[in-house]
């Protein structure tokens, strides 16, 4: 039994050796909590290194555990950016006072005003919408028109939906419910239940699904269509602007907040303030087809082909302010 | 003597609250009781969640024991094409995350995949498979990776009887049937029992495989409230179900075990002989084998590979390796700590079995029920205590600010590793121990030795087969292990499952082959020690 204590040792010994040394503060750095998932190979981040030499560290996670883990470190957290893929989750730390209001008018100018908090605690730095998409070999885009309409019967087992448990979806129903209320709301996702709509749960797998002819219509985010189209340009599935002659299209934002606590709050303001430039901009539609939030930012080829669209206006922050709504009314309306 | 004892008992005692208290955690949730959201829950879904989280649970149960038992016994009580292979071989899928064979079934056998074009392309577009995406769907995944537990712990059960029983029973007018009915799988029952009982908290505790297959559990209920309403308090309030039903389980798989002592003098006579099996009945054997070891194993390696040709090109091979060293140490760390607390919690409670021992213990082995999110929180919660009353007082009498001490520390993270997987540990620790004859000990007391001296003289070099297994489930779990890693690591201490999270959390299952696959790769080395060393099994007697 004499093997145990030198195998814990040895790998006590391991576990030391990998261990990051604690950051020193004569680096200049910036430590980035981000929820993005390509968190540790943003192309926009190297820039920002290479422009300004600060160094940049990252964690990853789900915004709702990066959320914990900001709460539990308080005013001691290593953290100096919070980023986040839905506009929910940064309206929710916002309120729980974890982000710092940023006093930046280049930020204000990059970015418009409703895709940034009110009270400037947080900045959209990346567009994306959600809206229908089509197998176009089997639907005419005349046949499309709103979000409401995919409950009309003659969608009946031809629509793939995400499941509702998912903050895109959430977000969706949620700016919804801000605009039309929710008796009205819950009324169109019991049409679209009533259409029995395939439930899978993630975006790619329903646009692979309408391609493969298993469902004609479905609702994804463009930038998952950008990466498979990107691969097979021959994909026969495109996208339809939803909402056009009425609220727009839905849109939500990746986007970022500098912590309250942050030790390095120069530097964060540094980097959010250049992801919103125009070159760094390209580099997140270039790198995965989002689009950008700075309308001055060019558009990424595959994204410029599906045109120009009006997005809904509304304020992102209601797709946190009424998530909780959101995700009841869907319970409700047997939107699982 | 009695000083002594109670020095064990406190030790265990101590230990088993500490490594509780992240369980219990959520019970404080219920301070502020959620009793909107419980009615919300209760109109809308509480009741089919609750029916798909016992189906669920029963089936796998079922499935693994079915599989696992049936298989063990295959292996060793017959000879067939392939057994020296499949004895081994047979575990690999345990070092398959389940998630990971959940997208590579998806991926396989659902609407888009390769089978079902291939079917259309011969039938027309009207053939179909089943949907997967059902309770038969996740039953059959879950099996497939959970069966190892039953088949590792039976397989060493009914090795260890030895001839001696078998033959007895069978020199005594019993069929080799009647034998293995009435002997062999009732001494074996409290390995079986435990090993149904990891895979059954395993399923109650699955997230990713649940939602890979949308198929609605508690465990999706408790996100949905968390992540979706933004009341972490109500999930940690339904979060308490899954204790409540780990509880129930631990009762189960106790009173499963029985009242009866099963002890063994020692292996007697060897191995029991394997039965040739011949013809039709041999090559059944080996197909049987080959169609778990292809679904469970091959399968899924196969499609990873293929996804990994596409994907290969966007890894640096330094990054590679310190992904790779940072997942070995945290999972060998973790697996060194698990088994040396179920060691000495399941010798504390074999010292003495006091009712405050044994509670203490399955206290401190609840953590495996709870999903790793929700566990992880309440690691977070005390580690930020602790930060909150240390740190000041350290900080005063250093004259310099450190930071956090705790909070996002390897140790923090280790912590949260043994919370979540000493159960898997322990019963593994407790149940071999369980098969040591008291009257090994009588002796050593006898002739002067004490507790302490007891255990390393007698006890842990009869058990290092035990203990061997339970390094390595501890290993491999800590390795597949996800939500708790990507929650409580240090800043830049990544490991491979948390980039197989960075891909598959926008679903680019292609991208995350490579780290998938080293999971695997890495989980096998393991397994092969265990097996080399012969795990489970006692060693013979020294001369």
């Amino acid at each position: 039994m004499r093997f145990l204590p030198v195998l814990a040792l040895g790998l006590a010994a391991l576990l030391l050796g990998v261990l990051p040394s604690p950051g020193g503060g004569q680096t200049r750095e910036v430590v980035v909590y981000s929820a993005r998932s390509h968190y540790n190979q943003e192309p926009a981040f190297d820039a920002f290194t290479r422009r300004t030499g600060i160094q940049i560290r990252t964690l990853g996670g789900n915004a709702s555990e990066l959320f914990e883990r900001l709460r539990a470190e308080a005013d001691r957290t290593p953290a100096d950016v919070l980023i986040t893929v839905d506009a929910g989750n940064l309206w929710n730390a916002a309120r729980a006072g974890l982000l710092a209001t940023i006093d930046s008018p280049e930020l204000v100018a990059n970015i418009p005003a409703h895709l940034r908090d009110p009270e400037q605690r947080w900045f959209g730095l990346t567009t994306r919408a959600r809206t229908i998409m089509y197998n176009v070999q089997k639907v005419k885009p005349a046949e499309l028109s709103t979000y409401e309409a995919l409950g009309d019967p003659k969608w009946k087992g031809r629509l793939c939906l995400r499941t509702s448990s998912h903050v895109y979806n959430q977000s969706l129903i949620a700016t919804m419910i801000k605009r039309d209320g929710e008796a009205r709301v819950e009324g169109l996702l019991r049409g679209w239940v009533a259409n029995r709509p395939t439930l899978i749960g993630s975006d790619t797998k329903i646009l692979e699904a309408i391609a493969a002819g298993q469902c004609d219509v479905g609702v994804t985010n463009t930038y998952y269509l950008g990466r498979l189209l990107a691969k097979n340009p021959a994909l026969p599935v495109a996208p339809f602007w939803a909402n056009q002659q009425t609220s727009g299209t839905h849109v939500n934002v990746s986007g970022a907040g500098v912590t309250a606590s942050a030790r390095h709050r120069a530097e964060a303001i540094k980097l959010i303030e250049f992801l919103s430039s125009p070159e760094a901009q390209q580099m997140f539609t270039d790198s995965n087809f989002e689009f950008p939030a700075n309308p001055q930012a060019a558009l990424n080829p595959v994204v410029a082909r599906w045109g120009a669209f009006r997005a809904d206006d509304i304020n992102v922050a209601a797709a946190g302010e009424y998530q909780a709504t959101a995700v009841r009314v869907a319970d409700r309306a047997g939107y699982k | 003597m009695r000083r002594l004892g109670s020095a064990w008992t406190l030790l265990a005692l101590g230990v088993a609250a500490v490594l509780a208290v992240p369980s219990l955690a959520v019970l404080a949730a219920f301070a502020r009781p959620a009793r909107e959201v419980w009615a919300h829950l209760w109109r809308t879904q509480l009741v089919e969640v609750l029916a798909n989280t016992v189906a669920l649970v029963a089936g796998v149960g079922a499935g693994t024991l079915l599989l696992g038992g049936a298989l063990a016994w295959l292996v060793v009580g017959y000879r067939f094409p392939g057994r020296g292979l499949f004895e081994w071989a047979l575990l690999l899928p345990l070092a398959v995350p389940a998630y990971v064979i959940g997208f590579a079934f998806l991926g396989l056998f659902d609407f888009t995949g390769p089978v079902q074009a291939a079917l259309r392309a011969a039938f027309g577009p009207g053939a179909r498979l089943p949907d997967l995406r059902a309770w038969w769907g996740v039953v059959v995944t879950m099996t497939l990776v959970f069966y190892p537990y039953v088949y590792l712990l039976a397989r060493a059960a009914f090795r260890e009887q030895g001839a001696a029983t078998l033959e007895t029973a069978r020199s005594l007018g019993r069929s080799r049937c009647a034998a293995f009915r009435q002997v062999t799988l009732p001494l074996a029952r409290p390995s079986l029992a435990a090993g149904v009982s990891f895979a059954m908290m395993e399923a109650l505790a699955d997230f990713g495989t649940v939602a890979t297959f949308g198929y609605r559990t508690l465990t999706e209920s408790i996100y949905r409230v968390w992540y979706g309403m933004f009341d972490r308090a109500a999930a940690a309030q339904l979060a308490s179900l899954l204790l409540l039903a780990a509880l129930l389980l631990l009762a189960l798989e106790r009173s499963l075990r029985g009242r009866a002592r099963f002890t063994q003098t020692a292996r007697r006579g060897g191995a029991a002989a394997a039965a040739p099996l011949r013809g039709a009945r041999a090559w059944a054997a080996t197909a049987a084998c080959a169609t778990v070891l292809g679904l469970g194993f091959v399968l899924p390696i196969v499609q990873l590979l293929v996804w990994t040709g596409d994907a290969f090109g966007g890894w640096r091979a330094a990054a590679f390796a310190r992904l790779l060293a940072n997942t070995l140490a945290l999972a060998g760390t973790a697996a060194a700590l698990a088994t040396a607390l179920a060691v000495l919690l399941a010798y504390a409670a074999r010292l003495h079995p006091t009712r405050s021992v044994r509670l203490a213990a399955h206290s401190a082995s609840m953590g495996y029920a709870l999903p790793g999110a929700v566990i992880a929180v309440g690691v977070l919660a005390v580690l930020a205590l602790l930060d909150r009353a240390l740190v000041p007082a350290l900080e005063s009498a250093l004259g310099r600010s450190v930071g956090l001490l705790l909070t996002g520390s390897a140790a923090g993270l280790l912590f949260a590793y043994v919370a979540r997987f000493l159960s898997v540990g322990f019963q593994t620790v407790d149940a071999s121990l369980a098969r040591i004859p008291p009257s090994l000990d009588d002796a050593a007391r006898s002739l002067g030795a004490g507790a302490g001296r007891t255990l390393s003289r007698v006890h842990l070099p009869l058990l290092r087969g035990g203990l061997l297994t339970a390094l390595v489930l501890v290993f491999v779990e800590t390795m597949k292990e996800m939500p708790a890693t990507l929650l409580l690591r240090p800043l830049g201490l990544d490991t491979l499952a948390i980039e197989v999270w960075a891909r598959t959390s926008e679903s680019m299952w292609a991208d995350a082959a490579v780290p998938a696959l080293a999971i695997v790769a890495a989980g096998l080395l393991p397994v092969a020690i265990a097996i080399r060393l012969g795990a489970g099994g006692l060693p013979r007697p020294e001369r």
